[in-house]
Parts: C-alpha cells; sequence; structure tokens
C-alpha cells in the first residue's frame, strides 16, 4: 500500500508541495531559535504561530477538498469538527492548569468554579490524560460525523439540502455550546491554558514545536487523502461525485463510500483543530458559527477543487490576505473575502492551481504551434 | 336571605359614604377645622395613635387627605420641631423645603435639625395603602377608581371590606364594579366573614381566574378546614385548568407571531429558491436592506416633514420593495446568471455578495444599531381573556399573510406569474413558446428580493437595524423553506408557523437556546425521513 502510494499517489505536484512545506517550516523554525533575538535573521515567535495556524487551517481545507472536491458533498459545517476537535484539545489543556488555576482549585478548572459546580463532569473525565484526549480529538468528530452521514446518506439527501442541514448542524452546536450549563465554558469557552505534555506554551520551543506537528499533521492528511484519492476507492468517489445514480446503477453502494471518506475527513478536520487551539490560546463557541464553515469553502474553491495541493494552498494564502488585511485596513476586509468569493467562482471555477495549469498548457500549446506553425511554413514555402 | 343582608348592610354603609362624600365636596368650617386638628395632632403621635389618626382622616372622605397620607406613607410628611406644625418637606441641597400641607402655600427653607419626619412603621404603611384605596374608589375619575380597584385586590386587607361594599352599590361602570367585586371577594376571604360568604367570594375569583385568583384561593385552601377547604381546592383545580388553558392559548399566540415572522423572512427565499432553485445567501442582507430603507425614510421624515410619520411604514414598503428588488436584479445580473446549473457555486457567489453587502452598509450607516420607530397604530396592546396582544406583533401576523395571498395571486394569474411558472417547469420549451427566459429569471429574482425587502420593513419593527439583522435570518429562512418543501408556497407558509409555534411550546420546558437546538435537529432528522421536506413535488424532473 505504502510502496504503491509512492510509485502511483505521489506526483511531481505533491513532491514540489511536502517540498516547499518542510522547507518553510524547517527554515522559520531555524530563524526563530538560531539567531539571538534582535538580528535581522531572527523571525519572531508571531510568525512561527501565526504560521502554525494557516498550517491547521490548510489541514481543514484539505478535508473539506475530500469530501467536495472528490465526493462532491459540500459541506457547509466542517468548522463543527474543527471546533469539536478543538474543544477536545482545550480539555485537556484545562486539564493540564491543574490547581494553577485563578481560584487554584486541585482538579475544577475557573469557569466550574465560578458557576459553583462541586465536581467534574463526567464528559470531562479522562481528559487529564493525554492520549485519551488525542483519542477523543479523533473519534469525537469522527463519531459525529459518522452519525450524521449515516442518517444523511442513506436517505440519500444531497447537493444542496445536505449543504443546508451541515450548516443548521453546526448552528445548533454553536448554540449549545454557548450556553453554561452545557459545561464547556459558555460564552467565553476555554483559555488561559499553561503547557501542553509539560512544555510551557508561552515558549519559543514549545511554539516551533506546535509548527512542526502541525507541518508533520498537514503532510500526513496530505498523504493519506492523496492515497484515497488515488485508489480504487478514489476513483468510485469522483465518479459518485460525476454521476451518482449511475455508479448506484453499477452496483457501487454510494452512502457507503460517502460516509467513510466523510467520516474520515471530519476526523482530520478535529486533528486540525486540535493543533489549532494550543497555538492560539484559546476555543469559543463562535468558531463553530456557519460563517466559519463557508470561508472554508472559500479556501478549497480558490486553490483549487479537487487538487488537495490547491486546497491547502487557498487555507494559507486566504489567511495571509487575512492577517494583512484585518491589520492594516480592517474595514475592506470583507469586501475583499466576499469578492474573493464571486471572483474564484465566476472566473476560476478551477482555482488557482487551474489558471495555473492552463496558462502552463497555454504556453506548451503554442510552443508546440510554433514549432508545428514553422514547420508548416516550410512545407508550404517548398510546395509554392 | 345573605343577599338581602349583604344589601342592607350595603345600603348603609352608602348613606354612610354618601354623607362624607357631601362633606367632601362642601366642605364646612367645622369639617375644616376637624381635618387641620387631625392633621395637627399627627405631629407627637406614636404608632397607636398615628393610626387612629389615618383612620380619621380617611372617614372625612375628603380628597385631599390623599396627598397627605401619600406623603406619609413616602416618609415626606415632616413637622417642625418649632410650633408642631405638620409639613410636606422636599429635600433641596441638605436643607429642607417646607409647604403646608393643606393649601399648598410655602413655608421657606429650613436646616435638617429643625424638622423631623413623622415616622411609619411596616403596619401603618398597610393601612395607608388600604385607606387609600377606599379613599380613590369614590374619585370621579373611573381610571383611577378601576386603579384603586386594583390596588385593593392585590393588597386585600380585610379592613376595606366597608369602603369597598359601599363602593361597589355605588359604581354604575360595569368593569370596575366587577373589579370591585373580585377585590371585595379577596377581603371577604381574608376577613372573619362566616364561611358562606366566602364560598360565594371563591366563586367569584374562580370567574376571574388569573395568578393573582389562584395565589389568593391557594393561601384559603392551605388555612381553611372542612366544608370550605374541599370548595377551595376544587377552585384551584379549577383555576388552574383555565389557567392552563390559556397557556396554551398564549403559546399558540407566540408560536403564530413568531411563525409570522419566519414566514416573512422566507417569502422571498421561497422564490428564489423555491422557484427558481437558486441558493441566494445574500438573501437576508435584502432583508436588511429593506429595513435600513425603512431607517433612511423615516429619518427623512423626522428631519423635513414630521407630520407624515404615522405613514412612514406605508412609504417605505414600496420603496423597499424597489430598492431590494433592484439590488436583487443587479445581483442576478452580475453574477448569479452566470452560474445557472451550479448550485453550489451560486451558493458561494451570493455568500460573497452577501459579505459586501453586509460590510457596505456598516461603511455606511455604521455597525451600531440603527433606531426605527413605531407609528402610533403599531404600539400598545389590547386583552382578550388572560392574553396580552400587543399591536405590532398583530400587524405582523395580519402583513405576512398578506404579502402571502398577494404572492399567489401573482403568480396565478398575471402573465408575469404564468410565464415565471413555464420557465420554472420547463425552460426550453418556455423559450421556444416565445418568453424571453433571461429577462423572466431577472424578474423572478427580484420579487424574490423585493419580498425580502418588504419583509425588512416589518421585521424593523421587532428587530434590532444593524449590518447583523440578516445573518440572524438566514439560517432559520432556509430551515421553513427546505422543511415546508421546496418549490411550494403552502409549504412555506405551514413550514413557518408548524415552527414557530413548536419553537414557543419547547421554549418553557427547555429555555429558548435549547428550544431553537432541538427545532435544528429536528429539522435535520425530519430531512432525513423526507429529503424533499413537507409537500414535495412529485416526478422525476425534481431529481436533477
Amino acid at each position: 500500500m505504502i510502496l504503491r502510494l509512492l510509485k502511483n499517489g505521489i506526483d511531481r505536484k505533491s513532491w514540489i508541495f511536502l517540498g516547499v512545506l518542510f522547507a518553510v517550516t524547517f527554515g522559520v523554525s531555524i530563524l526563530n531559535l538560531a539567531p539571538t533575538p534582535g538580528s535581522t535573521l531572527h523571525l519572531s515567535s508571531f510568525v512561527v504561530t501565526v504560521l502554525g495556524k494557516y498550517l491547521t487551517y490548510a489541514l481543514l481545507a484539505l478535508s473539506v477538498d475530500l469530501v467536495w472536491g472528490y465526493c462532491g458533498v459540500l459541506s457547509l459545517g466542517h468548522a463543527a469538527f474543527f471546533t469539536l476537535g478543538g474543544y477536545a484539545m482545550g480539555m485537556h489543556l484545562m486539564r493540564e492548569i491543574g490547581p494553577r488555576g485563578v481560584y487554584g482549585h486541585p482538579i475544577l478548572p475557573d469557569f466550574m468554579v465560578f458557576l459553583n459546580w462541586q465536581e467534574l463532569p463526567w464528559f470531562w473525565l479522562g481528559f487529564d490524560m493525554f492520549w485519551f484526549a488525542a483519542l477523543m480529538v479523533i473519534l469525537v468528530p469522527g463519531v459525529l460525523a459518522f452519525v450524521f452521514g449515516w442518517f444523511a446518506f442513506r436517505s440519500r439527501v444531497t447537493g444542496v439540502y445536505l449543504s443546508i442541514i451541515t450548516q443548521a448542524l453546526t448552528f445548533a452546536l454553536m448554540l449549545a455550546f454557548f450556553r453554561n450549563d452545557m459545561g464547556f465554558g459558555g460564552n467565553n469557552g476555554l483559555t488561559d491554558f499553561k503547557d501542553i505534555l509539560g512544555f510551557n506554551l508561552q515558549s519559543d520551543g514549545t511554539r516551533v514545536g506546535l509548527l512542526i506537528a502541525s507541518a508533520v499533521a498537514l503532510a500526513i492528511g496530505f498523504l493519506i487523502a492523496r492515497a484515497v484519492v488515488t485508489s480504487k476507492f478514489g476513483k468510485v468517489l469522483i465518479a459518485i461525485r460525476d454521476a451518482e445514480s449511475r455508479t448506484r446503477f453499477l452496483g457501487y453502494r454510494a452512502e457507503n463510500y460517502k460516509l467513510l471518506v466523510w467520516t474520515l475527513s471530519a476526523s482530520m478536520a478535529g486533528v486540525a483543530g486540535a493543533l489549532y487551539v494550543p497555538q492560539v490560546g484559546i476555543i469559543n463557541p463562535s468558531e463553530f458559527s456557519p460563517a466559519n464553515s463557508i470561508e472554508v469553502v472559500i479556501y478549497v474553491a480558490l486553490g483549487g477543487r479537487g487538487t488537495l495541493v490547491g486546497a491547502a494552498l487557498g487555507g494559507v494564502l486566504v489567511n495571509f490576505a487575512k492577517t494583512i488585511f484585518t491589520g492594516a485596513f480592517p474595514e475592506y476586509w470583507l469586501f475583499f473575502l466576499g469578492g474573493l468569493f464571486v471572483v474564484s467562482t465566476l472566473f476560476m471555477p478551477k482555482g488557482i492551481i487551474g489558471v495555473w495549469g492552463h496558462i502552463a498548457n497555454k504556453w506548451r500549446a503554442a510552443r508546440a504551434r510554433n514549432a508545428s506553425s514553422t514547420l508548416q511554413a516550410n512545407t508550404l514555402k517548398k510546395g509554392d | 336571605m345573605r343577599f338581602i343582608q349583604n344589601n342592607l348592610f350595603g345600603f348603609l354603609l352608602l348613606w354612610g359614604f354618601l354623607f362624607f362624600g357631601l362633606q367632601a365636596t362642601s366642605p364646612t368650617l367645622a369639617a375644616e377645622d376637624n381635618l387641620t386638628t387631625h392633621i395637627g395632632t399627627m405631629a407627637a403621635a406614636n404608632f397607636t395613635a398615628l393610626s387612629k389618626q389615618i383612620e380619621a382622616l380617611a372617614a372625612t372622605g375628603d380628597p385631599r387627605v390623599v396627598p397627605i397620607l401619600e406623603a406619609l406613607a413616602k416618609g415626606r410628611l415632616f413637622f417642625r420641631k418649632s410650633d408642631k406644625k405638620v409639613v410636606f418637606a422636599t429635600k433641596v441641597k441638605r436643607r429642607y423645603k417646607l409647604s403646608d400641607p393643606l393649601s399648598g402655600d410655602t413655608l421657606g427653607e429650613v436646616k435638617k435639625s429643625k424638622v423631623k419626619k413623622i415616622r411609619v412603621n411596616n403596619k401603618l404603611r398597610r393601612q395607608i395603602r388600604t385607606v387609600l384605596g377606599g379613599l380613590t374608589l369614590l374619585s370621579p375619575d373611573p381610571k383611577v377608581r378601576l386603579k384603586a380597584a386594583e390596588a385593593i385586590f392585590k393588597s386585600g386587607d380585610a379592613t376595606a371590606l366597608p369602603a369597598l361594599e359601599a363602593a361597589i352599590v355605588q359604581e354604575l361602570d360595569t368593569d370596575i364594579r366587577a373589579v370591585l367585586r373580585q377585590a371585595r371577594a379577596v377581603a371577604v376571604l381574608k376577613s372573619d366573614r362566616p364561611d358562606e360568604d366566602k364560598k360565594a367570594a371563591l366563586t367569584i375569583l374562580e370567574a376571574r381566574g388569573d395568578r393573582d385568583a389562584l395565589s389568593v384561593v391557594t393561601a384559603v385552601a392551605r388555612t381553611s378546614t372542612g366544608d370550605l377547604k374541599a370548595i377551595a381546592d376544587r377552585t384551584v383545580t379549577t383555576i388552574q385548568e383555565t389557567l392552563e388553558l390559556w397557556n396554551i392559548v398564549q403559546n399558540i399566540w407566540y408560536g403564530l407571531s413568531l411563525g409570522s415572522v419566519l414566514l416573512l423572512a422566507a417569502i422571498g427565499l421561497a422564490i428564489t429558491f423555491g422557484v427558481m432553485g437558486v441558493i441566494n445567501m445574500a438573501h437576508g442582507e435584502m432583508v436588511m436592506i429593506g429595513a435600513y430603507t425603512t431607517f433612511v425614510v423615516q429619518d427623512i421624515i423626522r428631519t423635513s416633514a414630521p407630520e407624515l410619520f404615522d405613514y412612514s411604514l406605508a412609504i417605505a414598503l414600496p420603496l423597499a420593495f424597489l430598492v431590494a428588488g433592484g439590488v436583487g436584479v443587479a445581483i442576478e445580473r452580475g453574477v448569479i446568471r452566470f452560474l445557472y446549473g451550479r448550485p453550489l457555486e451560486t451558493l458561494l457567489a451570493t455568500w460573497g455578495v452577501s459579505l459586501v453587502l453586509q460590510q457596505t452598509v456598516r461603511t455606511i450607516f455604521g455597525p451600531t444599531n440603527r433606531e426605527v420607530g413605531a407609528p402610533d397604530f403599531m404600539s400598545g396592546a389590547f386583552e382578550i381573556g388572560h392574553l396580552t396582544i400587543t399591536y405590532n406583533r398583530l400587524w405582523i401576523i395580519v402583513f405576512s399573510l398578506m404579502v402571502m395571498v398577494a404572492l399567489m395571486m401573482l403568480l396565478k394569474y398575471t402573465a408575469l406569474g404564468l410565464q415565471m411558472r413555464a420557465v420554472t417547469q420547463n425552460r426550453k420549451m418556455a423559450g421556444a413558446m416565445g418568453i424571453r427566459t433571461n429577462w423572466i429569471d431577472a424578474a423572478t429574482f427580484g420579487l424574490g428580493s423585493g419580498l425580502a425587502g418588504i419583509a425588512g420593513v416589518a421585521l424593523s419593527q421587532i428587530d434590532n437595524v444593524s449590518p447583523n439583522l440578516g445573518q440572524s435570518y438566514i439560517i432559520d429562512s432556509f430551515m421553513v423553506v427546505v422543511f415546508g418543501g421546496v418549490g411550494n408556497l403552502w409549504g412555506t407558509l405551514v413550514g413557518a408557523l408548524t415552527l414557530g409555534i413548536a419553537n414557543k411550546f419547547l421554549e418553557p420546558f427547555a429555555g429558548a437556546v435549547l428550544a431553537k437546538v432541538f427545532v435544528l435537529i429536528f429539522i435535520i432528522l425530519f430531512i432525513q425521513k423526507r429529503p424533499r421536506g413537507l409537500f414535495a413535488l412529485k416526478g422525476r424532473a425534481i431529481e436533477s
């Protein structure tokens, strides 16, 4: 399997992608750690954290591309899986704080002390162990996606209807998590994290470590996605995307294919969320908002739907633009983002990768034409 | 027999009060002296003596007593230490401004140490309240009388009984008399009247049947014994059942109200999404544009022609339709027409448009809420039974139904409607018959957007007009359309009202937020069962 993947699955584009990813991650890490602060070569920790954040968004975009680009399921609720993964990690980080909270309670997080809770709710048990939290990061979004997909795909809810109910799902979760009684910190969410696996979250080393972890997760996610889409399974997915009824008539159980890739995608989104939380230091219910989910779809659309590399690229580019815009002229960010939606759907249906491919093709075609036209001209001359 | 007894008693009291009343209308010198003496002796009285004085003052029936007693209850009645004269005192920068309690003449300012407050305790305050109730029961102003009767009903003091009974006989207004009887019933239940009287009182309270009556009767059921207790218990059950019933009625009303709001928000979407199949994520922003149009219209009216304010909504309606419809046509021509047949791309592009529109409005009008006023006919409320109905909610229900009917007529009986239906059913065939399908697309989308615009006018009356207004409706509107069944206006109507009522019935058990979560989960599950909504179009055409 792995050998076959290395042989067939990884094309030139993938090698470039993985190469650039590791070069940038490695470069940024070295430039942050090695030179003394103040020297011209030094990169601030802000850059490290922001890059790490971009990479988690890229992983999220990758997971959306897997279901939308290859299976035609447009999810407007992937932020739900991302945020659930984030909450699972956030709960672990809250437990890590231990007695160092403001109220100094040995077990209960601050917000529970504040709400006068006497003991830990059952669903917080076990989160003091990292392995358990890590398992939950994958399981919780995965199980939710499985149950949701089980119902949705079996009753053949497709297209726009599916998009709208995924949106309803994330909206319902947002409303629920905003409630204090839910036991997830309500409005304020989870924050004030101290350390992860014993490493201080504020230190440069930990930040670089998280960046590298994000890059590795993105690479692994990318390889898994490549393995899926280049396999026979992936071919069926593409068939379902392009003609679902016909695929079903050919004897494939379309709903099972969809369910599997949907669940895988949700777990990937969960991992992205789990890496996102320690880097930004907070998780709150507004991450569930439907607008966030739709924004992720634009990462994919801009980068290039059904290309995987494009989705990751789109995630990084849009968020880079967001950082620039919201810093320099915040009032124009929504104009820019809105314009991006319109432009990329109207003029770049295949995204940046598609445009690049188009230009490359033209160039190649032009070269070929040049060659042939000189040939033709020569023949014509001779024929005269 | 009891009736005659009561009546006789009331009759005598009536004469007594008439006598006092006469005194009040033509105060003789003796009465004037009397009043002054009573007031004068309040200065050095202890609580018991003060209580007697209050009673005596009330017995004069003089309307001028009312402000004095009110001042006493509020601790604004003082006396001068020098001559023990009782005065009204208002604090002005550590000094007291004095005035005469009867004539109202000012008596100059004095230092704090020169006067002393006449103190009252809770028992006296209660007494004053009752006495005041009795005094105002005979006021010539019916509003004051009604308020007094309600006040006594709430305090329910047995000492007010004579005054109440006198007032009942004298009262000509049937509404006020009913309240008086109810107040008397409460007083009787708290007095030591015979059980027979109390049973009659219970019947009266049962007829009133609201929460106040329930608490009084519950108290009686707890304290009494034997026969009376049995009746009181039965009354409690009856009242509870009535209240339960009214509660249901109220939930239905609130549900209808919420449903009509959902209907208004979704009706335009039922056209663009339901009929055309275009996922317009900028639909909420059309609602917002309608609301802002109302704001601008009102703003212009306020500055240039304030007398037109009551017509502001009527002026805003067509304008909002035109503005939102125009924006809709621009979006259709500029973006959507390139994306027909690609619903998911349409969704993304219109989402982008919605972000741009939001930010545009935020840039022009600022991010904060804008105030949209209500014309006279939209404000106020009235009551049916135990249900308070506010005019703005009522008008919105009426308005949403009117819009619904108008839209159905348009689709069914006009040429435009016919062409719209033709294009949705079979675009190519419609084109072959000479319908300009491009124009119809633009017109249909404009119509849907315009409807969202006039929904915005109505919603500006009950919601905050801010750039985020549309965002809060977009998910709900999609839920309504999807739940009701795409391409079916009846489905939208039924869907909106069902979701509204379901939401309001869940709220008492689950709280507002959780109720909404439940409704969303319900819709998600419902779509699994019926992927095409409540009233699905049949046939194979919808598959594509």
